[in-house]
Parts: structure tokens; C-alpha cells; sequence
């Protein structure tokens, strides 16, 4: 199989580049989808959009002429002097062992982090604001977003763009892991792309195909970057993306056949006019053992994208050659057979809750390592919220049986109503083992009013992040970095033998101890039969004196006392 | 309106502040004392007997609005091809001669399922003659269906054992045909996990033990390689024939803890839908409840549950998961002599229509009730109709305690002076201890002899194992009648009319709280119980005729009731035993209570054999007081 790909790989070399990039000065505009026939016969498409604009928000000018760069978030970036922003949405959980690593990786639910510029002086309450501002703009409930679910890690979330501010003062992470991600979501979504979802590969988008799939993330990277590869200057990076993965068998009938149009009912006949470039990039690594591709293209791309080198053949489309005959583009994959193994991703994670009954548990976090023979470190972070109360002593980390001590831990306690736990820790994941960290925790008894109006749901703990640098499972080539496609570009990885890799587990639900909430009202009857039944006697016997009484007077005495009475004198 | 108040207290507490009223309050409940608590017991038992009658109890309803009102359209058509499967695993089982795991996975891959598997091994503390084992190992088959766009943290779970020889088969053609079927579907919102359990209930505590990564009860297991989050509902499928004329379902579990009460009311509605015959405990219901047969049936009906909840045991595969606090229960299929059946398809719709009103949940089952009794499938006794019956039967310990209390401060002020009452009092707190602590520690023998003399008695009488240890059990309960009475003597010389005074107001108080506790947690149990022991509790003095008392209270100890339920179970389940065959199942019972207390953690045994048993002993105790 390595011998295939290093032959397609002396194939491409020498085949002339087509690609042409028309220069422009100002901004550019560039789009993408990636799709991965992917080895359960389902098919992950992933659309990139990236725009990249040499303007500078932080100047002190202010920027009011806008083309291609969406400006409801350029004036959100000016506003907020927000450094680097990144918000994802996602509905559903990405089967690290079924489908391998996502280019993008996103927690289900909502996602944010922002890295703001050194000279905000009030984080939190910048932080706030944009909250609410994004949450306007994505329609999304981003201003539940608080104090009590955000946390600054100290590791876990670098800047992806250029700068060299690493105080993580100015970094703040937050999840919402019961965000529902949908349609209303996604038109504000697209209204942020130069030709919106009029022409391009926007077209595909349409909703009820995107959202008749097992998974669903859509996200925005705002970074800075370098103008060019001198770093005199920097331009800004907008990056949406959107990742879908349809099911073989609820979307595929079970047919291992996938098209354009079965995918998202429609075809492609032209590229977005705006877009410097618009390519479609088909992963054919496995082809032709696999599956057959039609129709064929003669244009073939080389990316060592995730540690592993991949062969793409590649639809140009702003070649009008690319569309035929048809005017429509509508390629076809069709499976040969479906046997052959998944390479094994090298790293995975899984989180689940242990024990039973409403007072105590214990989360346990697994990490996989798959590699026959290196170890490597991996960060965790988990963030959980105050309401389980982690017994941070009991905090074990094993890996085959034995302690696995990590060499940097970094523990923000929770203070209740205000702010979550946050656990950071470095740890060495040694090969071929599976790494398990627990801690044990106690579930609060919230107020009455602190209840979701669903208490009965449980309550959720968002995903852990695993933040690793993962052995390549090829040397990355050098030589080609000015030309890698879009989404093999986006992490910055220093080291060439190695791959970042970020993983989120799935988030956890909770169920805290519920109080019958029909109770107050048999609670407001019983108390007020105590008091006035408990109390009352209770007072009475107290208060009163006892006195032997004596045998009622005869009648001559009350007559006399009668009248001594009406005279005001005491009586007798 | 001051004045008003003041006389309204008066009226109402003026009888505990005014001395007169209170003695005269308190001499009439001693003086009635005995009459009061005969009424009171007949009422208790009244009221119970009433429970079941029509009129009485409440119509089920659907509390929880999430099921109630969506609608559901059920299209499960290949019944025929799940039978078809199900012969398919049959035959695999026969070749493999037990759990066909490759085959299973295989299956379950190929419909598109997360299949895992789990390995478990469990040494039984003596062999369990009922089913044969002894040193149990298997392994578990699970696959998860990953509802499209969820984030792992909801799963429904659909189990069906894989059950020695012919059992059974059905059920996991069945679900195999339902997982086909559920994985082409695009609505659902949770996980689905359809798990085939081998050992029955040691496979399905292995496996829950594992999916919940706790140890109770000792076993051993190989961790869990996928989960699906919190498990919101469960059920079990039982299904032996190709047709069936009716479903049973089976609610008591663990403990007597029943699911919500909105799960039977989930199959209940559906049964109705589909136009399946339905029943509970076996029992169709009818409607002639103004009958003395129909009454009579629901009598039955409710008996038999009152007696499967006390018993403690899970009654289905279901009854495991209630500890974690998963709504489940068994749905057997029954295939008798009656004309109309149903055949596959219709259980397979039945199956997706409560999986897909379980699939709409937005919050666990939790708007109905927990703590019922059902006198038919649509009828049900709630928690505040059933708990009157236990307290009349309750407040006649209070009553005796009350007039022991009574007679207590009444007997020295008899005496000269005070200092003749202090003396007394000091040997009085000995001779009460000593009886508790001897009682007490003939209840631990009781509770870890058995298992642990088991080889001892092996080695020297002619018996198995599992006898040894049902014996060993009899041996030391009937050797505790022997043994603690008249103890108190040793240190307190001779006993005292306000020694065994004491003793008694001791024991009824504490069997009060035991029988309190017990019934809150388990009413059946704490009702069969106070049925039989408040009795004895309220008549036992040392002044009544020796042998007939000691006869009768005998009759109603602990051990004796058991032996009646089992008779009367066996009764009201149309099969009646003779004598030697109800002894035989006697000890059998037993020894599956012994072995339900160390394989699932059931409470029944300890509780009898420390709490209940120590009690009566008391009770034994102040009958030979000399």
C-alpha cells in the first residue's frame, strides 16, 4: 500500500500545476470541500471558506469600507480588540474509531474561545459583551454563556495566528454543550460568505440535507496571519467551516454509492465569481482498490494532512472544462468492496460517568494510544461546572496498571455560582496503552431556582479536550507548504515529525438530586399544620400557669363578686 | 378572634396540658388497649383486602406529557425475517454450545452497529442447584445504534438473554430484526444499546456493573469499550414462540423497587393499540370487578405482586438496572391454548412504538408514580392508598409500647420510695442488653455461617454443598429458639415483672422502626411482615400458657411465614404443591435468597437474618422470662 502512494506520489510531481491564482491585493477569497469516502461507507464532506484581508482593525483608522470580508464580525473584531476568535457549532459527536481524525475538530454544542489584544483592560466585561454580540449575529445562545462556564486554560488553547502575547489573562474558552445546532443557525451561518449560498459551493447547502446526517459542525476562525512568507505585515484570516458526515444507512439506503446530488440534492455549475480559487478535493488514497471515481479528473493533489500522506484528485472549478458537457458537475463514488481495515487513529478519548445513586460519582476519562511504539504527551482539560463538587484528592491517573504522575498540573478550583473547575494537566500516554484519569465528585443540591425548567434531564459537563502532538505516521514534506490546500494548513505544526491533533471526548449528563417540585405545595400545608398544631400547644403549655382550682364558690360569693365587679373593686 | 384561638388550642391540646384529661386519655387507651388494637389489626387487613377492589383504586394515566400525546406510527414489517434470524442464532448456539459471539458480532456489524463485547467470570458462593452452575463465565454482545446528530449522552437499552437450550431464541431474532430496522431510521434521538446478556441476570449485573464501572458484588469483568451515555430506559425481551397470545409484564426488581409507573402505562397503551392481549403476573384483568370471582381475581392478581416485591429478588432480567435508577421491565411472551395469536411483527411494532415514545423523552420517567401495586394492568394503588393499611397494623406496636410505658411508671410508684426504683433500675438496662446483644449475634450466625461452614458440613454429613448451606441455616434458626432465653438470669438473677416489661417495650419499639423502615422501602416485605408479627408482639407476655403461645409463635416467625407464602404463591399461581414438594422448594428458595443477597446485593436475607430474626428472638425471650 505505501509503495501505491509513493508511486501516485512520483505520478503528481510530474504533472504540470494548473492551478492559477489571480492576484488580488486588498482581499481574496477562496473556497473548498473535502470529501472523504470513509472506510463504515459513510462520507464526510468538509466545505472551507477562507477569506484574507490586508487591513488592519487594530490601527487606530477606522475601517469602514468592506468587500468581501463580512462586517457585522470586522466591526465585532474592532469593537472588541478581539486578537483571534473561534466559535464552532456542532450537532452531533465525531466517531474518532469509525471515521478517523476530523480536519476540524468541534465539541458538540457550541464552542467558543477568543484570544483578546493585550490592551483590554477589562477581560470579563469585554467578554461578555462579545457573548452577547456573537450570540446576535450566530442566533445562537452564546449569552448563556458566564462567569460559571468560562475558564482560561493555561495550555490547552494557543494562538493560531501570528503574535507572541501567551498570558492566558487574555484568553477565555467556553462550551455550551446543550446548544442545539440547526437551520437558524446555519442562514446567518451563510450570510456571511461573499456570494452567500447564491453560486459556489454554498449552493450545495442546503438544509434539510445537511441536517439528515449523522454529524453536523459549522465554525468561524478569525485569526491573524502573515501577509506573506516575509511576516513584514499581517492580513486577516476569516475561515468558515462546515463539516457534514452522512450515514450509509439513513441517508445512503444502504447502498454504498454516493453522488453530489444524493448527498446534498444538488449539483454544482459554476464557482462562487468571487473566489480566487473553488476546488473540490476527493481523498482517492485507497482508490482504485477501493472504489471507482466518475467523472475522472486528471488533475491529482499530494497533502500529508493528520500525520498520514493523502492522494486527492482535484475538481478546478473555475476550469469550465470541469463541468462537461452537462454544464453540471455531479461526480460519482461508487464502493467495489468494503473490506480492506481503517488505519487506526492514533489517539482517541472517551468519558463517561461512573457509580450510581444521587450523592456521589466519579468521572473517568480514558485516553487511547494507539501507536505501536512511541509515547507522547497529551493536555488535558476538563472543565467542569461547580455543581459537581470534584474531590480533587482522589484524582488518579493510570496508564497499564501503574501510576502515570503528570508532569504539569494546573487546578483552579470551583467557587459556587461563580466559576467551574478547571484541570489541566500534561501527561505522557505511553504506546499502545490506554491512559485513565478519574476523580470523584459530589453532586450539590442547587436552590430551587437554579433548576433548568427540565431538571429531570440532568445537567451537562462539557467535553474534555485532548490537545496532543501526535507522531507523523509520514514525514511531513517541506517543500510544500506554499501550496497545500486549505485544510491541511490550519494548525501550525512546528515539528515535522509530528501532527497536532486536538480531540474533544463526548460531554457528560448529569443527574443532580431533584427535589419533587409539586412538593412546595404540600410543604407550605404540613409546615403550616405544624406550626399552628406543634407551636401553639407548645405555647400554650408553656405560658400558661397551673393552678389547682379550687371547688366553684357557692352562689352568694359570685353574686357578691358580680357586683363587687360592676363597682371596679377586686373581687373576693 | 384572640379569645377564639385561645379556646380552639385549649380544645385541642388542653388534653395533654391538662392533667385530668390526659389521665383520663391515657386510662382509657390502656384500659381499651386490647380491643383497640384488635380493631386496629382487623382494619389494617380490611383496608389492604380493600385495595384491590374496583372502586377503590385509580384508572392508570399517562403523567408524562412527552409520551402522552405525540403520536407514533409503528411500520416494523419483517417479523418473519427476525424468526428467521432467531433460527439462525439457534443454531449457532447449538454448534457453539453456548453464546455464538462471532456470529453475534458479525450480525450486528453488518447492520451498521458499534459492536462490543464483554468477558465475565463469577464463582458462585455454592452452587445454585436451580440452574445449575457453579463457576460461572460468558460473555456479553452488545451493539449501539448512534442516533444521528446526538452527543452520546442519552441511550435506551433493549436486552434478551441468551438462555440455555431453546429459550428464548425468538427474543434475539427479534431484536436482531429490530436493530435492522431501527438503524435505517433517521428520528432517533438517543442511543439505542441492544444487548444479548449470557447467564441471564449474573451477565446483565456484569454488564451493568461495567457500563457504570462499579464493583458490588465481586464479579469479575472486562471493562466496557463503548457506552452511550446515561441509560434513560430499559426493557427486557422474553420470547419463546414463533406466536403468542399474550404479553406478560414483569415490573418487581431488585429490592421490590418498581420502574415508574408511566412504563407500565407505556405498554399498557400500546397493548391496547396494536390490539395485543396483555397481562400482569400472568392474569388477564376483567371486568366484572362487582362480582366475587372478579373481585377475587384482582385479589389475586395484586397478592401476587405484593408477594413478588416482598420476595426481593429480581423477577426479569429488567430488575438490575432499577438500582441505577433506569426505568425497566421484562415483556414475556405467552403462548397458551387460546385461539387468537399474535405473530412477530406485531411485537417487533409494539417493541418500536415504546422505543420510539421512549426515544421522544426529554427527561427521565419521572411524573408517575414509584411505589404502586397493581390490582390489574389498568388499575393501580398508589403510595398514600396502601400505606394506611401498614399503619393501622403499625400504631398497635405504639399502642403497647404506650401501655408498657404506662404500666412502667405505674409499677414503682406501687414501691415505697425512689431509691427502691433506682436500684431496680440498674440491672434492669443489663437484662435488657444481654438479650439484644445474644439475639443479635444468633442473627450474624445466621447471616455468615451458612456460606462459610458450607465445607465443614460437607466433609462431615452426607449432603451437596447447597444443602449444607440451606441446612446449615435451619440448624442455626432453629437452634436460636434454644439457646438465648433466659440469659438475662446469668446477670440479673431472677428476671422481674419490670424486667421483661422493659425488654418488651424495647423490642416492640424496635420492631415499630424495623417494620417502618422496611415497609418504606419495601411495602410488601414490611407488610407481610407486620401481618405476622405484630400479633405476637402485642400478645406475648410470660403470664400466657407456655406451649400454645411458643406454638404459635412459632407459626409466625420469620421462617414459617416464608413457608406459608411459598404455599400460598404457589396457590395463587394455579399450581399447587403438596407438603413434601413445598419443603423441597422451601429450601430451594432459600438457598436462591442466600444466593440472590451475594450475586445482585437483594437485601431480603440480611435484613431477615439481622434485623427480623434478632427481633422475634426477643419476642421469644420475654415468653420464657421466668
Amino acid at each position: 500500500k505505501r509503495q501505491a502512494i509513493s508511486l501516485l506520489a512520483s505520478q503528481t510531481s510530474s504533472a504540470p500545476e494548473t492551478v492559477v491564482t489571480p492576484s488580488q491585493p486588498e482581499d481574496d477569497f477562496q473556497e473548498e470541500l473535502v470529501i472523504r469516502p470513509l472506510h463504515s461507507g459513510d462520507i464526510y464532506a468538509s466545505f472551507q471558506f477562507r477569506t484574507v484581508w490586508d487591513t488592519d482593525f487594530m490601527g487606530g483608522k477606522k475601517v469602514s469600507h468592506y468587500r468581501l470580508f463580512p462586517k457585522s464580525l470586522g466591526q465585532v473584531i474592532s469593537k472588541f480588540s478581539v486578537r483571534e476568535l473561534h466559535i464552532s457549532f456542532t450537532q452531533g459527536y465525531w466517531r474518532t474509531m469509525q471515521w478517523g481524525q476530523p480536519f476540524l475538530p468541534s465539541p458538540p454544542g457550541a464552542e467558543l474561545w477568543v484570544w483578546f489584544q493585550d490592551t483590554v483592560t477589562d477581560v470579563d466585561g469585554t467578554w461578555k459583551e462579545l457573548t452577547n454580540v456573537l450570540s446576535g449575529i450566530f442566533c445562537a445562545s452564546l449569552n448563556f454563556i458566564d462567569s460559571t462556564n468560562t475558564v482560561q486554560p493555561s495550555a490547552s488553547f494557543k494562538p493560531l495566528g501570528i503574535g507572541n502575547v501567551t498570558d492566558h489573562r487574555f484568553l477565555r474558552y467556553a462550551t455550551l454543550p446543550r446548544e442545539i445546532v440547526c437551520t437558524e443557525n446555519l442562514t446567518p451561518w451563510k450570510k456571511l460568505l461573499p456570494c452567500g449560498s447564491k453560486a459556489g459551493l454554498a449552493v450545495l447547502m442546503k438544509s434539510e440535507k445537511l441536517f439528515h446526517s449523522s454529524f453536523h459542525s459549522q465554525a468561524v476562525h478569525i485569526r491573524p496571519v502573515c501577509q506573506d512568507w516575509q511576516c513584514k505585515s499581517t492580513s486577516w484570516e476569516l475561515r468558515q467551516t462546515l463539516n457534514v458526515v452522512f450515514d450509509l444507512h439513513s441517508s445512503g439506503q444502504g447502498k454504498r454509492e454516493w453522488s453530489l446530488f444524493k448527498m446534498f440534492s444538488r449539483t454544482l455549475t459554476e464557482a462562487c465569481p468571487l473566489a480566487s480559487s473553488s476546488k473540490i478535493y476527493i481523498d482517492v488514497t485507497d482508490n482504485p482498490q477501493q472504489f471507482e471515481l466518475s467523472p475522472a479528473t486528471p488533475l491529482l493533489s499530494q497533502a500529508v494532512v493528520l500525520g498520514d500522506r493523502r492522494t486527492y484528485s482535484v475538481y478546478d472549478l473555475t476550469q469550465q472544462a470541469t463541468f462537461g458537457s452537462m454544464r453540471s458537475l455531479n461526480m460519482l463514488l461508487r464502493w467495489k468492496s468494503s473490506d480492506g481495515d481503517m488505519m487506526r487513529p492514533l489517539l482517541h478519548g472517551e468519558r463517561y460517568v461512573a457509580g450510581y445513586g444521587l450523592q456521589t460519582g466519579e468521572i473517568h476519562t480514558l485516553m487511547y494510544n494507539h501507536h505501536p511504539y512511541r509515547a507522547f504527551p497529551v493536555l488535558l482539560l476538563d472543565t467542569v461546572p461547580w455543581y459537581l463538587r470534584l474531590y480533587i484528592h482522589t484524582l488518579t491517573v493510570t496508564s497499564k496498571g501503574k501510576d502515570n504522575k503528570p508532569s504539569y498540573i494546573h487546578y483552579q478550583p470551583s467557587k459556587d455560582r461563580v466559576r467551574p473547575h478547571l484541570l489541566e494537566m500534561l501527561v505522557q500516554l505511553p504506546p499502545n496503552s490506554v491512559t485513565e484519569v478519574t476523580v470523584q465528585f459530589e453532586r450539590a443540591l442547587l436552590k430551587w431556582t437554579e433548576y433548568t425548567p427540565d431538571p429531570n434531564h440532568g445537567f451537562y459537563v462539557g467535553s474534555s479536550v485532548v490537545s496532543a502532538l501526535v507522531p507523523s505516521v509520514v514525514a511531513m514534506d517541506t517543500n510544500s507548504t506554499q501550496e497545500r490546500p486549505l485544510f491541511s494548513s490550519f494548525f501550525p505544526s512546528k515539528e515535522e515529525s509530528s501532527y497536532f491533533v486536538r480531540i474533544y471526548t463526548e460531554p457528560l449528563l448529569v443527574n443532580l438530586p431533584t427535589p419533587d417540585f409539586s412538593m412546595p405545595y404540600n410543604v407550605i400545608c404540613l409546615t403550616c399544620t405544624v406550626v399552628a398544631v406543634g407551636y401553639g400547644s407548645l405555647y400554650n403549655l408553656l405560658t400558661r400557669t397551673f393552678q389547682v382550682e379550687e371547688p366553684s364558690p357557692g352562689l352568694a360569693k359570685r353574686l357578691a363578686n358580680i357586683i363587687r365587679k360592676m363597682r371596679g373593686v377586686p373581687p373576693l | 378572634m384572640k379569645v377564639q384561638g385561645l379556646t380552639i388550642q385549649e380544645n385541642n391540646m388542653g388534653l395533654l396540658s391538662d392533667p385530668n384529661r390526659r389521665r383520663a386519655l391515657i386510662s382509657m387507651l390502656t384500659r381499651l388497649n386490647a380491643p383497640i388494637c384488635v380493631v386496629c389489626y382487623m382494619a389494617g387487613v380490611a383496608w389492604f383486602m380493600g385495595l384491590a377492589f374496583e372502586p377503590f383504586t385509580l384508572r392508570t394515566y399517562m403523567s408524562e406529557n412527552a409520551m402522552g400525546s405525540t403520536m407514533v406510527e409503528e411500520r416494523f414489517p419483517a417479523g418473519e425475517r427476525a424468526l428467521a434470524t432467531g433460527r439462525e442464532f439457534a443454531a449457532h448456539k447449538k454448534k457453539v454450545g453456548g453464546m455464538p459471539v462471532d456470529w453475534l458480532v458479525k450480525t450486528m456489524q453488518s447492520q451498521g452497529l458499534e459492536v462490543f463485547t464483554q468477558r465475565f467470570s463469577r464463582t458462585l458462593p455454592f452452587p445454585d442447584e436451580n440452574k445449575e452452575r457453579y463457576v460461572v463465565e460468558g460473555t456479553n454482545v452488545y451493539g449501539i445504534l448512534r442516533a444521528p446528530r446526538a452527543p452520546r449522552t442519552e441511550a435506551l437499552v433493549l436486552s434478551a438473554p441468551c438462555s440455555p437450550g431453546n429459550n428464548n431464541n425468538q427474543a434475539v431474532g427479534l431484536l436482531l430484526g429490530l436493530s435492522q430496522y431501527f438503524r435505517n431510521q433517521i428520528y432517533w434521538a438517543k442511543d439505542i444499546i441492544f444487548l444479548v446478556n449470557e447467564h441471564d441476570l449474573i451477565g446483565m449485573q456484569a454488564w451493568l456493573e461495567g457500563y457504570h464501572h462499579t464493583n458490588t458484588t465481586g464479579m469479575d469483568w472486562s471493562p466496557l469499550q463503548g457506552r452511550g451515555g446515561s441509560i434513560q430506559a430499559a426493557l427486557s425481551l422474553e420470547l419463546s414462540s414463533d406466536v403468542i397470545t399474550s404479553l406478560d409484564l414483569v415490573l418487581e426488581g431488585l429490592n421490590g423497587q418498581l420502574p415508574n409507573l408511566d412504563l407500565a402505562n407505556l405498554f399498557y397503551a400500546f397493548c391496547q393499540k396494536i390490539g395485543v392481549l396483555c397481562t400482569i403476573q400472568g392474569k388477564l384483568q376483567r371486568d366484572d370487578w362487582d362480582t366475587a370471582s372478579g373481585y377475587s381475581h384482582a385479589v389475586q392478581t395484586m397478592m401476587l405482586m405484593v408477594l413478588k416485591q416482598a420476595s426481593g429478588r429480581p423477577w426479569g432480567d429488567h430488575g438490575l438496572f432499577l438500582r441505577y435508577h433506569i426505568e425497566a421491565a421484562s415483556i414475556k411472551g405467552i403462548n397458551s391454548f387460546r385461539q387468537y395469536k399474535t405473530d412477530a411483527t406485531t411485537i417487533g411494532r409494539l417493541l418500536e412504538g415504546m422505543f420510539r415514545k421512549l426515544n421522544n423523552l426529554l427527561e427521565r420517567l419521572h411524573q408517575s408514580y414509584f411505589f404502586y401495586l397493581m390490582p390489574s394492568l389498568s388499575r393501580f394503588v398508589s403510595i398514600g392508598y396502601y400505606m394506611p393499611a401498614f399503619g393501622l397494623l403499625a400504631v398497635i406496636l405504639l399502642l403497647r409500647a404506650l401501655d408498657l410505658w404506662v404500666q412502667l411508671s405505674a409499677l414503682p410508684s406501687r414501691t415505697e420510695d425512689g431509691i427502691a426504683d433506682i436500684e431496680q433500675s440498674g440491672p434492669g438496662v443489663l437484662s435488657v442488653l444481654t438479650p439484644l446483644v445474644i439475639s443479635h449475634l444468633t442473627g450474624v450466625a445466621l447471616y455468615t455461617l451458612p456460606i462459610r461452614s458450607q465445607e465443614m458440613a460437607v466433609e462431615h454429613f452426607p449432603v451437596f454443598e447447597t444443602e449444607a448451606v440451606v441446612l446449615t441455616a435451619i440448624a442455626i434458626y432453629t437452634a436460636g429458639l434454644a439457646l438465648p432465653h433466659n440469659t438475662h438470669r446469668l446477670v440479673s438473677g431472677e428476671g422481674t415483672e419490670q424486667g421483661w416489661r422493659v425488654l418488651k417495650l424495647v423490642a416492640v419499639l424496635y420492631l415499630a422502626v424495623l417494620l417502618g423502615c422496611t415497609a418504606l422501602i419495601n411495602f410488601s416485605l414490611g407488610f407481610i411482615l407486620a401481618l405476622t408479627l405484630v400479633p405476637l408482639a402485642a400478645f406475648i407476655t410470660p403470664h400466657v400458657p407456655k406451649l400454645l403461645s411458643a406454638l404459635f409463635m412459632v407459626l409466625l416467625s420469620p421462617g414459617c411465614t416464608l413457608f406459608f407464602s411459598i404455599f400460598f404463591f404457589q396457590e395463587l399461581q394455579e399450581t399447587p404443591v403438596n407438603l413434601q414438594e413445598g419443603w423441597v422448594l422451601f429450601l430451594s428458595v432459600i438457598s436462591q435468597g442466600i444466593l440472590d443477597h451475594s450475586l445482585y446485593g437483594s437485601l431480603v436475607y440480611p435484613l431477615v437474618a439481622l434485623l427480623v430474626y434478632p427481633c422475634w428472638l426477643l419476642f421469644w425471650n420475654i415468653l420464657f422470662w421466668k
